[in-house]
Parts: C-alpha cells; sequence; structure tokens
C-alpha cells in the first residue's frame, strides 16, 4: 500500500511538466482542468493516507525511493514519510490548494494562453515543492522542499515580469528566504556532522548523544530558517511585498501554506526544540513580537491585501509563540484554521479587486455588501473567525495558544490579548471600510460591480464552512470536548509542555480575550461603517502606514551600503589595484625595454666605455670579495 | 591504447578540419562534429563497460618509453576522476562545435583545428601520468586557446589574448621548474631518473624543499583555477573569446587548475598543503565572496559570468584543502556542475549577443516575452548557478560545504554567505536580461533546432545531476580516497 505515497507529489509532478512543456499548444480550460485535476487526485490520495494513519495510528512505513547522496561519512535517501504531522499537511495542502487552482482558472481567464501555463505550470511545482517539504524524511529532503518553494514564490511573485516593481518584490522574497535558508543549512552540516545523519528516525532518538551547546545551536539556527521562510522579525518584510503576484498565490502560498512551512519544521523538531530553552525562549519572543509589531502596521494599511499581509505575519507570530511555550498542537491547530480562514480572506479579496478591475485601496470601496453577496458574506464569516469569536474556528486555536502562553508566563499573554484585540479591529476595520457604507469607486466601476463566478464563489463557500466549523476537531475539555487533534498528532508531538491551569481560570481566560475582541470589533464597525479613514495618515499613524520605516532603515544599512561596496570592488580595488598592478608590470616592462635599448646606440665609443667601466666595477668586486660576503652575510 | 586513441583522434580530427577546409568552408565543423562524436561515444563506451572498484582504481593504465635517455614516458592512466573528467571534456566540446556551428565564418578550418587541438591538450592533461607528458598537453592547451581568442575573439582580443597567454604561461614556467627540482631530488634519492608519477610519489623531501616545490606547481594551477587575486585574466578571456572558447574557458580549462591540485599537489607534497590549509581556504573564501561582488557589479553580461566562475571555483578550493573525501567529492560535483550550469550561460550569453549584438545587460530586458523558451532555459541555468536543490551544482555546494564544515567553521559560515550573494547576482541577471518591460521592438527568433538540441542536453544533465548525483559520487569515490588517504 505504500507505493501510494509517490503519488501524492507524483500527480503535482505530472502537471507541472505537462502544463510547463505543452504550454504553448494548450487551450486555457484544458490547462487550468489538467492543474487543478493533478492536486485533485494528489488530495484523494492524501485523504486515503490519511485515513490509514488515522485509523492505525501509526506513520506509514515507507521504503527510501533511492540513495540521494551517499558520501563517505554520511548517507541521506531520497526518502518519504507518512505519519500524523505529514499527513495533515497534506490535507491541508491539497485540500486548499485544489480550492484554489480551481478558483485561479477562472481568476486567470483574462490572461493570454501562454502565460496561463506558466501560471499553473508554477502553481503546481509549488505544491509539488511544497509536498517534498512536509513528506520528506529527513532535514535535506525537507530542505529540498524548502528552497523549492521559494523558488516558486520568487516565479509567482514576479509572474506579471513585465513590471520591474513586482520583480523587486520577487527578487527580495528570494533573498531574504535565503538568509533564511543559510540557517537551515548549518544546521544540517551541524547536525551531519555530529550525528552522521540527518533522518527524522535516526536523529530523534539520539537527541541525547548531543551536547546542549549543539542543541542550542541547531535549533536557533533552524529557527533562523524558520524566520525567512515564515516572515518573522527580522525578516519579514518580504512578504507584504509579496502581494505583487496574483491573488490566488497569495492565499496559496503567502497565508495558507508555504509560510507555514517554519512552523511544520519546529513542530517536526520538537524533540530538540524542547531540550534548548533558550531556543524556546527565541522562538516565542520573536513570535509574539512580530504579532504586535505587524499587527500595529495592518491597523493603518490601506491596500486590502497589505492588510491581509501583516495580518498573516502577525498570526504566524502567533503560532511561533505557541511552539515557544511547548503548544505544539495548538500551533498546528492554528495553521490549519488558519489556512481556512487567511485563504478565504485573501480569495474573498480577489473577489473584490476582481470585481473592482483591479483597485486595491480600500478607501476607493465601501458598500459592496450588496454588490457582492457570496463574497461579503463569506468573508464577514472568515473576519469573526480570526477575530477569535466563538465557536468559530479561530477561537479555540487561539485560546489553546493563548491557554498555553498564560501557563508559561501571564506577561505573553497579556501581549497575546493585546494583540488579538488589534486583529479584531484591523479585520473589522477592512470589512466595514469595504463592504458597509457607501460605494466610494468611479461610477465605472460601480457599473461593472459584480459577483465573481462560481467557480470563484463556490470554493469561498466551502472555506467559509471550514472557518466555521474548522475548529470542532480541537474542542477542549474544559469545553467539553476531547480535542481530537491533540490525540491524533500526540503520537509525533511526543515533547508537548501540558499547561496545568485550572478550569476556572481557563474560563476567566476564555472570557476576557473573547470580549476583549468583540469589543474592538464593535468599536471599528461603529467607526469605519459610517465614517471610514480617506486621508492620508498623519502623526503616529503615518509612522505605521509607513511600517515604521524598517524598509528604509534596511536600505540605508544592508542594501546601500552593500551596493556601494561591490562598485567599489570593481572599481577601486578590481581596476585600479588588481589590474593596476598587472598592467603596471606590463607597462614597466616595455618602459625598461625602451630605455635599455639606448645602450645599443652602435657607437664603439661608448662601448669601449662600457667595457672599461665594467671591468673596473668588477675588479673592485673581486678586491672586496671577502668584505662584501661579510656584508651580505650580515644583513641576511 | 583506448586513451591515446581518443587524443590521436583529436588530432587527426583537427587536421583533417584544416584540410577539407580548403576545399569546402562548411566541411570543417561536420568533421569537427564527428570527430567529437567518436570521442563522445567512445568515453561513455568505457563507462559503460568499466567498474571503478577499490581493487582497480586505474581502469586503464597504458606506459610505453618515450625519450628513455632522460627518464621520460608517455604513460597515460585514467582512475574514475579521469573517467568524470574525460566525460566532461568531450561532452562540453561536443556542445564547442555545435555553438560555434554559425559564429565562425572566417578560417573555419584553422578554427576548429585550433578547437580539437585545446580539447586534445586537456584531455591529455586529465589523463597524463607522466610529469613531462603532463607539461606537455599543459602547453598544448595553451597555444590553440591563444589564437582562438587573438583571432576569432570580439574587440578587445588582442589585449585579452596577451594576458591570458602571460599570466598561464608564467605559472606554467614555474611548474616547469617545479617539475625539474622534483626530478631531480628524486634522482638524487634514488638513483633513477624519471619524471613518472608513481615514482615521484615516492620521494621524499625535506619540508623547505617540498614547500617551494609545492609553491611551483600551485601557482600555476591557482592561476588556471583561478583564485583571487591571480583571477585577472579571466574577465578577459572570458568575455573576448567567442562562445566556444568561454565555454571550454570556464567549462574545462579552469577544471585542469582545480585537477592538478588533486592530482598532484595533495599526493606529491602531502604536508607542505596541510601546512597553506588554511591560507588557502581563506583566499578561497575571498574568491567566494569577492567574485560574487564583482559579478553584481557588472554590466557586461559574459564578464558578469566570469566572475561567477571566480565565485564558485573559490567553493573548488575550499573543498580541496578541507583534506576530508565529502568535500573532495563535493569538489568533483562542482568542476562538472560548474562545467555545465556556466558553459550553458556562456552559450545562452553567445546566442543573445547573435540576436542583439550587444553584450551590454542595461540594454537588455524584457526578453521573455520575445524569447520564452530561452526565458525559461536561462531560468533554470541561473537557479543552477545560485545552488538550487534538484539542480546539481547544490549537491556541490552542499558537500564541499558539509566538509569544510568539519575542517574549519567559521569559514565555513562565511562561505555559506556565497550562496546568499549568489542569490543577488543571479537573480539582478536574469531580472535585466529577461525581465521587466521589453525593449526590443522587432521579433526575435526563439531557439533553433541546433540551439534547442544543445541546451536541452545540457539541462537534462544539469537536472539529472541534481536528482541522481550518486552515479558521479561512485565513480570518483575510489580516486578522491586515494587523494586524501594520502
Amino acid at each position: 500500500m505504500n507505493k501510494l505515497v509517490y503519488l501524492v507529489p507524483l500527480f503535482p509532478l505530472a502537471g507541472f511538466l505537462i502544463n510547463g512543456l505543452l504550454r504553448k499548444s494548450l487551450s486555457k480550460g484544458i490547462i487550468g482542468f489538467i492543474g487543478s485535476a493533478a492536486i485533485l487526485a494528489s488530495f484523494v490520495v492524501s485523504l486515503v493516507l490519511f485515513f490509514q494513519v488515522k485509523g492505525s495510528g501509526a506513520a506509514i512505513p515507507v521504503e527510501p525511493l533511492f540513495t540521494f547522496i551517499n558520501a563517505d561519512t554520511f548517507k541521506i535517501d531520497f526518502a518519504f514519510q507518512v505519519d500524523q504531522l505529514s499527513s495533515l499537511f497534506l490535507l491541508i495542502i491539497t485540500g486548499v490548494g485544489f480550492l484554489i487552482h480551481v478558483y485561479s482558472a477562472a481568476y486567470m481567464h483574462e490572461e493570454p494562453e501562454q502565460h496561463v501555463g506558466r501560471y499553473f505550470a508554477y502553481l503546481n511545482l509549488f505544491v509539488f515543492s511544497m509536498l517534498l517539504l512536509v513528506m520528506g524524511a529527513n532535514y535535506v529532503i525537507m530542505f529540498i522542499g524548502w528552497e523549492g518553494v521559494g523558488l516558486c514564490s520568487y516565479l509567482l511573485i514576479g509572474y506579471w515580469f513585465k513590471n520591474n516593481d513586482y520583480n523587486y518584490a520577487a527578487k527580495k522574497a528570494f533573498i531574504m528566504n535565503r538568509i533564511g535558508d543559510l540557517g537551515f543549512l548549518l544546521a544540517v552540516f551541524w547536525l551531519l556532522s555530529k550525528l552522521g545523519t540527518v533522518s527524522f528516525n535516526e536523529v530523534f532518538p539520539q537527541v541525547s548523544r548531543l551536547t546542549p551547546t549543539d542543541i542550542t545551536g541547531i535549533t536557533v539556527l533552524l529557527f533562523v530558517g524558520a524566520m525567512g521562510k515564515s516572515a518573522q522579525i527580522p525578516l519579514y518584510t518580504w512578504l507584504p511585498d509579496a502581494m505583487a503576484g496574483p491573488t490566488p498565490v497569495s492565499a496559496l502560498i503567502h497565508a495558507a501554506t508555504m509560510v507555514t512551512a517554519g512552523i511544520y519544521m519546529v513542530a517536526r523538531s520538537n524533540a530538540l526544540y524542547s531540550l534548548s530553552e533558550v531556543a524556546q525562549h527565541l522562538v516565542a519572543i520573536v513570535g509574539i513580537a512580530t504579532a504586535l509589531l505587524s499587527a500595529t502596521i495592518a491597523i493603518k494599511q490601506n491596500d486590502i491585501k497589505k492588510v491581509l499581509a501583516y495580518s498573516t505575519v502577525s498570526q504566524l507570530g502567533y503560532m511561533f509563540l505557541g511552539l515557544g511555550v511547548g503548544a505544539y498542537t495548538g500551533a498546528v491547530f492554528h495553521v490549519m484554521t488558519h489556512a481556512f480562514f487567511k485563504a478565504l480572506l485573501f480569495l474573498g479579496a480577489g473577489s473584490v479587486i476582481h470585481a473592482m478591475h483591479h483597485e486595491q485601496d480600500i478607501r476607493n470601496m465601501g458598500g459592496l455588501k450588496k454588490h457582492l453577496p457570496a463574497t461579503h458574506w463569506t468573508f464577514l464569516l472568515a473576519c469573526i473567525a480570526i477575530s477569535g469569536i466563538p465557536p468559530f474556528s479561530g477561537f479555540f486555536s487561539k485560546d489553546e495558544i493563548l491557554a498555553a502562553a498564560y501557563a508559561h508566563s501571564p506577561v505573553y499573554w497579556v501581549l497575546g490579548v493585546i494583540g488579538a484585540a488589534m486583529t479584531a479591529f484591523y479585520m473589522f476595520r477592512l470589512y466595514a471600510t469595504t463592504f458597509l457604507g457607501q460605494f466610494r469607486g468611479t461610477h465605472e466601476q460601480e457599473h461593472h460591480l459584480h459577483e465573481s463566478p462560481k467557480a470563484m464563489t463556490i470554493p469561498l463557500i466551502i472555506l467559509a464552512v471550514l472557518s466555521v466549523i474548522g475548529g470542532m476537531v480541537g474542542v477542549p475539555e474544559v469545553l467539553g470536548g476531547h480535542h481530537e487533534l491533540h490525540a491524533f498528532l500526540a503520537p509525533v508531538l511526543t515533547t508537548e509542555t501540558h499547561h496545568e491551569i485550572s478550569h476556572s481560570t481557563e474560563y476567566a481566560l476564555m472570557g476576557i480575550s473573547v470580549a476583549v475582541a468583540a469589543v474592538a470589533i464593535f468599536i471599528a464597525v461603529s467607526k469605519y461603517s459610517k465614517k471610514p479613514e480617506l486621508g492620508e495618515p498623519a502623526g503616529f499613524g503615518k509612522v505605521l502606514a509607513d511600517k515604521w520605516y524598517i524598509d528604509e532603515l534596511y536600505n540605508n544599512i544592508i542594501v546601500k551600503p552593500l551596493g556601494a561596496l561591490a562598485g567599489v570592488l570593481k572599481n577601486v580595488v578590481e581596476k585600479s589595484g588588481i589590474d593596476g598592478a598587472v598592467n603596471g608590470v606590463g607597462r614597466f616592462v616595455k618602459y625598461s625595454a625602451r630605455q635599455l635599448r639606448l645602450l645599443q646606440s652602435g657607437q664603439v665609443g661608448g662601448y669601449i666605455l662600457f667595457m672599461v667601466l665594467s671591468i673596473v666595477v668588477l675588479f673592485l668586486l673581486f678586491w672586496n670579495q671577502a668584505m662584501i660576503t661579510q656584508f651580505l652575510n650580515k644583513i641576511f | 591504447m583506448i586513451l591515446v586513441w581518443m587524443i590521436v583522434i583529436l588530432l587527426i580530427g583537427g587536421l583533417l578540419c584544416w584540410l577539407t577546409a580548403r576545399a569546402n568552408e562548411h566541411a570543417a565543423k561536420w568533421v569537427a562534429l564527428v570527430t567529437m562524436l567518436i570521442d563522445a561515444a567512445l568515453i561513455c563506451g568505457v563507462c559503460f563497460t568499466q567498474r571503478v572498484s577499490s581493487i582497480n582504481t586505474w581502469i586503464v593504465d597504458i606506459k610505453t618509453q618515450w625519450i628513455p635517455a632522460y627518464g621520460i614516458g608517455f604513460h597515460l592512466a585514467m582512475d574514475g576522476l579521469s573517467m568524470v573528467m574525460l566525460l566532461l571534456t568531450f561532452f562540453l566540446g561536443t556542445l564547442a562545435v555545435l555553438c560555434s556551428w554559425n559564429e565562425i565564418k572566417q578560417r573555419t578550418g584553422f578554427y576548429y583545428f585550433n578547437l580539437l587541438c585545446t580539447l586534445a591538450g586537456i584531455a591529455g592533461v586529465f589523463v597524463a601520468m607522466d610529469l613531462f607528458l603532463f607539461y606537455f598537453f599543459w602547453e598544448v592547451m595553451l597555444v590553440p586557446m591563444y589564437f582562438l581568442i587573438a583571432i576569432w575573439g570580439d574587440t578587445n582580443r588582442r589585449y585579452a589574448a596577451y594576458k591570458f597567454f602571460i599570466f598561464t604561461q608564467a605559472g606554467g614556467l614555474l611548474m616547469l621548474i617545479a617539475i625539474l627540482s622534483l626530478y631531480f631530488i628524486h634522482a638524487a634519492q634514488s638513483g633513477v631518473y624519471s619524471y613518472d608519477y608513481f615514482d615521484l610519489l615516492n620521494t621524499t623531501l625535506q619540508p623547505s624543499a617540498a614547500r617551494w616545490i609545492m609553491m611551483g606547481f600551485l601557482v600555476a594551477f591557482v592561476i588556471k583555477l583561478p583564485m583571487v587575486p591571480l583571477h585577472n585574466w579571466l574577465p578577459d578571456a572570458h568575455s573576448e573569446a567567442p562562445t566556444a572558447g568561454s565555454l571550454i574557458l570556464a567549462g574545462l580549462l579552469l577544471k585542469t587548475g582545480a585537477y592538478g591540485i588533486m592530482r598532484f599537489v595533495l599526493p606529491l607534497f602531502p604536508q607542505a598543503a596541510e601546512a597553506i590549509a588554511w591560507w588557502a581556504m581563506l583566499l578561497a573564501v575571498i574568491g567566494i565572496v569577492y567574485g560574487a561582488m564583482l559579478a553584481f557589479a557588472q554590466t557586461d553580461i559574459k564578464r558578469l559570468i566570469a566572475y561567477t566562475s571566480v565565485s564558485h571555483m573559490g567553493f573548488v578550493l575550499l573543498g580541496i584543502f578541507s583534506f576530508n573525501a565529502v568535500a573532495m567529492q563535493g569538489v568533483v560535483m562542482q568542476m562538472i556542475t560548474h562545467g555545465i550550469s556556466t558553459g550553458a550561460l556562456f552559450v545562452l550569453a553567445g546566442m543573445l549577443k547573435e540576436r542583439l549584438h550587444t553584450r551590454d545587460i542595461e540594454s537588455m530586458g524584457g526578453l521573455w516575452s520575445s524569447l520564452p523558451a530561452m526565458g525559461a532555459v536561462g531560468m533554470l541555468f541561473t537557479m543552477a548557478s545560485l545552488g538550487l536543490p534538484m539542480l546539481g551544482n547544490f549537491i556541490a555546494e552542499f558537500l564541499v560545504l558539509m566538509g569544510a564544515f568539519t575542517a574549519n567553521v567559521p569559514l565555513t559560515v562565511i562561505a555559506t554567505f556565497g550562496l546568499v550573494f549568489s542569490a543577488i547576482y543571479s537573480l539582478r541577471f536574469v531580472q535585466k536580461v529577461f525581465l521587466g518591460p521589453s525593449t526590443f521592438q522587432k521579433p526575435l527568433p526563439d531557439f533553433s533546432a541546433r540551439e534547442f538540441v544543445m541546451m536541452a542536453a545540457l539541462s537534462i544533465a544539469i537536472v539529472w545531476l541534481g536528482v541522481y548525483p550518486q552515479p558521479v559520487l561512485d565513480m570518483v569515490q575510489h580516486a578522491v580516497q586515494a587523494v586524501v588517504t594520502k
């Protein structure tokens, strides 16, 4: 049965090859069909695998495909593994991925054939890489997927390659990810040099062979990788810029799947992280700091996708907070619910942008409620879900993280609740400005306003259902649930810390966070449905709208100096220095040859003079031979 | 005997090119192509029939007298390392002929004669096991290459050709002195005058003597490699040479330097080499970063690619002086994959120049719209060159860095940053050339059938090496072990 596992990545790979190579000869409809069908097939297989794992309660044994690298001291197999954690991620990736592919086929219908082919090829390649990432049975295969998704993200952000701003955004994403990847790579080297293996099955049972320094070093370096891929401080600034890509891409890559790779990796390595307090603190602190920082920025953004992008960064911060306090299930749970509601929000935004003819500024929207009913209702449900209002999915996952944070340190909890309040506030600011009030766009836009086609609204509806009920798999005991997800993941997340807080405290915590969110929603709706912010922000608001000037800072302390250094190396070191020295030698030879030539004047008198002089000099030298030798010996 | 045949076929083929071109200018390229294909077929045949094993490290070994009075022998031998390098030589050699197909219109006979002679010299270098013979082949590959640059090069070809020749020759002469010193010391010790590699391996040297003699070899090899700051000839030679010249320079000639260090410097002078290892690794890391920085600052497409070579060859030097089998296997991988990926980029640059008549990337841009297939291939090889997994270069850099990590952690960390820099210059390259608004209004032809075949072969090779590198690693494993255990 385990041969089935290979099919999961095989379908998207085949889709990539077909669409990539034959994109000129296929019609748009067929391209979209092939792309979506490949993911659907993967999804079906993933479902089968999921129930196998669930039924047996154990990982599916998979034979290594082949020996990837066998070099002297170590051997790395090209091997897959499907256990509880990866099977859950498989479902999220292929399930949400399929919906987004279907949506894309409609969303991209205005593009020329050849480019649609390119788009679906990239998208399939992305899913393939993402599947490698979560199915890899060792860190190297994971790294292959890890860099592969980075490539696809680059290609898709820069999909409209004629626009150089988009190209810069794509480049920025790739390079910042690359910086993180170095951390990952060094961690792999460290592991290999200490244990001689990177296979999960061999590394985790052997952690006792590692010293505390090793573990801290490895986990921190791995986390550097996660900072890049999952957009955490200080490597988060690429994600908001990545919104240059088509909106379904933002939904799939920059919300639901790729950016959660860091969480997957840390959860997968929980056996290591739990042994390093330093790393855990670092993860938690970076997580909560990112959550708060990006939430403040989201409050003042006016681009519908930018708000969602910063919201994603913020939610990822929550997941890392969960990982840092040892609530691995909570973090994975939040990955799942976030995939539902954030994909929904992005696709909803895409539907709005589609209807508004590529308008993305929410100040020019308003009153879309009646024009786009399906989009509006699903968007509203997603907003409620992300704000953490029960019994929507976001409530359960966020609550689990917050409860664990409280058990770890009440400070984390307080900060987390403040972040949750901001989340509710900016989401409903977005909702109210976009969908409530009066329409503020041009007449032409109003005339063309239309609900999106079925291929786009049906995925919205499915995701909305999941956003509402998705939390039911993780209802905590205190609310009378069994937390099936927890039980399901327990065999993989063995080092999870179980917080000991009383039921009454837990009720109180929940009550406070829900109340705070409800108040924030109320304020946002009442404030922005009537009088949305239309002007340019001033004062502190401008600082937030300009993202705390972090981009400018990076530009001035890293990008520009590096560029200048390259210029100096080229013009000064290379041209004047090395090249100058080389040409100088050449010139010197030429010059001295020209001078020496003068000696050969052809006049006998001159030659005789030289001869006499030379004889005298030689004579003197021989006369004082002893003295000269002595002198030479003295210096050398 | 097969090794002799390979070299002789190239030389005969070269002469035939010259002769047939007198009758018909177009005949020369066909003769050259057939010659290359025969050699490629021969090496593939050897590759499939012979198995390298720990007992049988040397697959082919042929030894006869040449000038017995001076102990000079005609000794050719091939182990896994040589075999892999020969495979690369004939693969890239075939492509070099193909990419000259329309580019070279003048004196085609003499052109292909030089091309094949250079390749004969390179093939000889990879199999010569007599130091005198080695030096002979070393010169054989140099002189025809000088002509290739000086006659068929671009506007500044004279300067580039001189520079290339003088640099290489200066190194070559130092190596000759070193070879002679080794020869006489060995003779003084054993009473036998011999240039044979396996005889000289048994020479015991005073540490100071070993140091100086090693430096003679090493300077010649690191100039070829090249190592910063002796890289200066490379950007000029690469950018001025005709496409095939750049392809052979980057793909093969640079590798003779790395091969020389692995084959001669480390086994002949193990202690002396170990003593300078730290410095060599330092210069390697400087080269990685420096080459990348300069690549970033270039506007000439071929100069840009040339500086990426400087950066990539830094990994080779780093791996060699890490003194372990893992890094060494990575070095061999890097030699092959760099040959393929950088070769492909040079071929692409040649195709672009044929179409646009410029090498300035500032005046390119948006070419993906008119040349989608070329854009896709360009993207593939850019990704290869920045070390993306699933493409060959990643395996190479992974192994080199892994090996270096066990030897020296701080330098490896800096070298790893080379991967970020390579992403920066590679993406800038792709963006300037293929992305952005289109600057060329008139329609440009995408790949012709010939160009398609070439790029397809290179693409398949680079993907295959990235996905399933093990056969190559197995092939060189024993050769590499022998170098390391010495």
